[in-house]
């Protein structure tokens, strides 16, 4: 009976008669369709423009009367004087943030899922997340505050750490650092979760068998929340190249500029900053793109080591 | 349950040291996140002169309301708080209910356009014709720049939400909206009058997601309406101040004001935070309820 009516449901033919029916859900339906495809699929159409010289003046022109130039505007992105060392960064700053946002995150996660006095943990999360909810305009003038030369931290130490005017790849660990800061708590939530998934018995046999607290960690916690660990790492390698402009313009000064750079905020100070319009959509096009390709192949070499893929 | 979790707990409690260490790693974690922002607030009712002196304190040595006061008088700050406030406000309301109404229309699996009108979505999440594009979007060819509406209409529906909704929906008993279809009741009543009261906690989760997003956007301030400058945007403009080097003329001429450049940010670094901190502790439980829904349905 139920998978007769779920055939019904799916081999339904268009008619007028249906669409009449249904007017209320089309009503309800058809403006946040007309909405996403003017905000989100007419910029994906602005994807020719990377293949076009476009300058504030032909902007307005329609598409085929604009200048094709192949792929001049991705040639010219790649031999610009600054994509290298935004390219350096953004990947530096990612494999960073990845490899210490998790490791804490789990860290975080597994120290909140073995002590034992409840009302303490409780309040330690609940303390933990509040820096996620605050905006990067409010972190960075906190952490402009702290960190800057004289700042709290150079008065804690007693001396000048140039934490926020050094212009070397410290300032990326600086900007991990905070970031670590900013959402560890709340980053650990999804592992804690997936602990409170494992099966308890588990912890009992071992118990039984004489395991230490670190051995149970090791043999039953860790291994339980690995397939969580390895879909959030899928997931966080295909974003591996769109490092937040904000985070990076807020945090950054004009000392540090060269190591603060990241491409989307290069594809916005060459596409919006010198209104080269053309060359912006191709930086972001090809941000895009390698995102994409980043996930398959994370998602790819999960499958080979075995581990539960993402798609 | 709870009963497995205590027995697990006895488990653990045999070997205590190791508790006793994570208390104190703990404290420090405590200490670290809170630390912060207790200076901050110091500083901004402390005097700006004495706060010169050293800036690690948590306690006002010097207490004044001055920079406040300065603030508000000076910084023209009245503006940019009601933007911000009204924003937030419209921009939640309207999202909500778009959001929901959208959501309940694609949790029919009877629609016929469920499948596409999904999957179009869905895609959304994946691809995005990237920062220029919008920017030409919305400032060439829609013309909204220095418009209210850039800050509501852009961004009005988030696809995780509609997922999160959608998901609720699922969950609740069909024999309801049948009901009331026998009863003569068309879609857009049912979805009214009987589903949006049953989705209220999700609902809450959607809004604060929403309502805290719009507080702390700066981005589309930024790139699309520094005429209306939000709280935000105002405090971006006064460290991008405080970051060049001020000369000494003007920097002698503050202190006679007795106003340190650092004393005002904070003031309004505090204001920026506290509708955060206000509604924080009371709605957090639905931050986190909604945050591991999503991970479950994915």
């Amino acid at each position: 009976m139920k998978a007769k009516s779920k055939e019904k449901i799916i081999k339904q033919k268009f008619s007028l008669q249906l669409m009449w029916k249904q007017r209320y859900l089309l009503m309800m339906s058809v403006p946040f369709v007309i909405w996403l495809i003017v905000f989100k699929y007419v910029p994906l159409w602005g994807w020719t423009m990377a293949f076009q010289e476009v300058k504030p003046k032909t902007f307005a022109q329609p598409v085929w009367e604009r200048k094709f130039v192949g792929f001049d505007n991705f040639i010219k992105a790649f031999s610009d004087r600054l994509f290298g060392q935004t390219m350096i960064n953004t990947i530096g700053l990612s494999i960073l943030g990845i490899a210490l946002g998790t490791i804490m995150a789990i860290l975080f996660a597994l120290m909140l899922n073995e002590i034992c006095f409840n009302r303490f943990k409780k309040v330690t999360q609940t303390i933990s997340y509040l820096p996620h909810f605050v905006s990067w305009v409010v972190i960075a003038s906190i952490a402009k505050m702290a960190l800057n030369d004289g700042g709290m931290i150079d008065t804690l130490f007693g001396r000048n750490l140039n934490l926020m005017s050094t212009n070397s790849p410290l300032f990326w660990v600086v900007v991990c650092l905070i970031n670590i800061w900013k959402e560890m708590g709340w980053d650990a939530i999804v592992y804690l979760s997936a602990m409170a998934g494992i099966d308890q018995g588990l912890y009992e046999a071992a118990k039984v068998d004489g395991a230490t607290r670190l051995q149970r960690i090791w043999h039953i916690t860790l291994p339980g929340i690995k397939p969580t660990v390895v879909v959030l790492l899928i997931m966080s390698i295909g974003s591996a190249l769109n490092v937040g402009m904000e985070r990076q313009m807020l945090l950054s000064n004009a000392i540090v500029q060269d190591h603060a750079m990241v491409l989307s905020w290069f594809a916005y100070v060459r596409g919006i900053g010198t209104s080269n319009y053309g060359l912006g959509t191709a930086i972001g096009m090809f941000q895009s793109l390698v995102g994409i390709l980043l996930l398959f192949l994370a998602n790819k070499i999960a499958g080979w080591l075995g581990e539960s893929k993402l798609i | 349950m709870a009963k497995v979790k205590n027995s697990y707990h006895k488990i653990k409690s045999r070997d205590n040291i190791l508790d006793y260490i994570l208390l104190i790693v703990f404290l420090f974690i405590i200490l670290l996140t809170v630390y912060p922002f207790l200076n901050v607030l110091a500083i901004s009712f402390n005097d700006p002169i004495d706060t010169m002196r050293n800036i690690n304190f948590i306690i006002p040595r010097k207490f004044t309301v001055s920079n406040y006061v300065y603030v508000f008088e000076k910084n023209h700050l009245i503006t940019p708080l009601l933007l911000s406030v009204a924003r937030t406000l419209i921009g939640t309301l309207a999202g909500v209910i778009c959001t929901a109404m959208l959501a309940y229309v694609l949790s029919r699996k009877d629609f016929y356009f469920n499948k596409l009108f999904t999957v179009l979505f869905v895609i959304t999440m994946y691809v995005s014709g990237g920062l220029v594009p919008e920017y030409l979007l919305i400032m060439r060819t829609l013309k909204l720049g220095n418009n209210f509406l850039v800050y509501i209409i852009p961004g009005l529906i988030w696809v995780y939400n509609i997922i999160l909704i959608r998901s609720f929906i699922d969950g609740l008993p069909i024999a309801l909206q049948e009901a009331a279809r026998v009863d003569g009741a068309n879609d857009f009543t049912i979805w009214w009058k009987i589903v949006l009261p049953l989705c209220k906690p999700v609902l809450a989760t959607v809004a604060l997601f929403v309502a805290v997003g719009q507080w702390n956007s700066f981005m589309d301030t930024y790139l699309y309406a520094k005429d209306l400058p939000t709280l935000q945007y105002v405090l971006y403009e006064i460290m991008e101040k405080a970051q060049m080097k001020i000369d000494p003329h003007s920097a002698a001429q503050q202190t006679k004001n007795t106003i340190s450049p650092l004393s005002v940010r904070m003031a309004i670094t505090i204001i920026a935070t506290v509708p955060i901190l206000i509604v924080y502790p009371f709605l957090q439980k639905y931050f986190v309820g909604g945050m591991t829904v999503g991970a479950v349905k994915d």
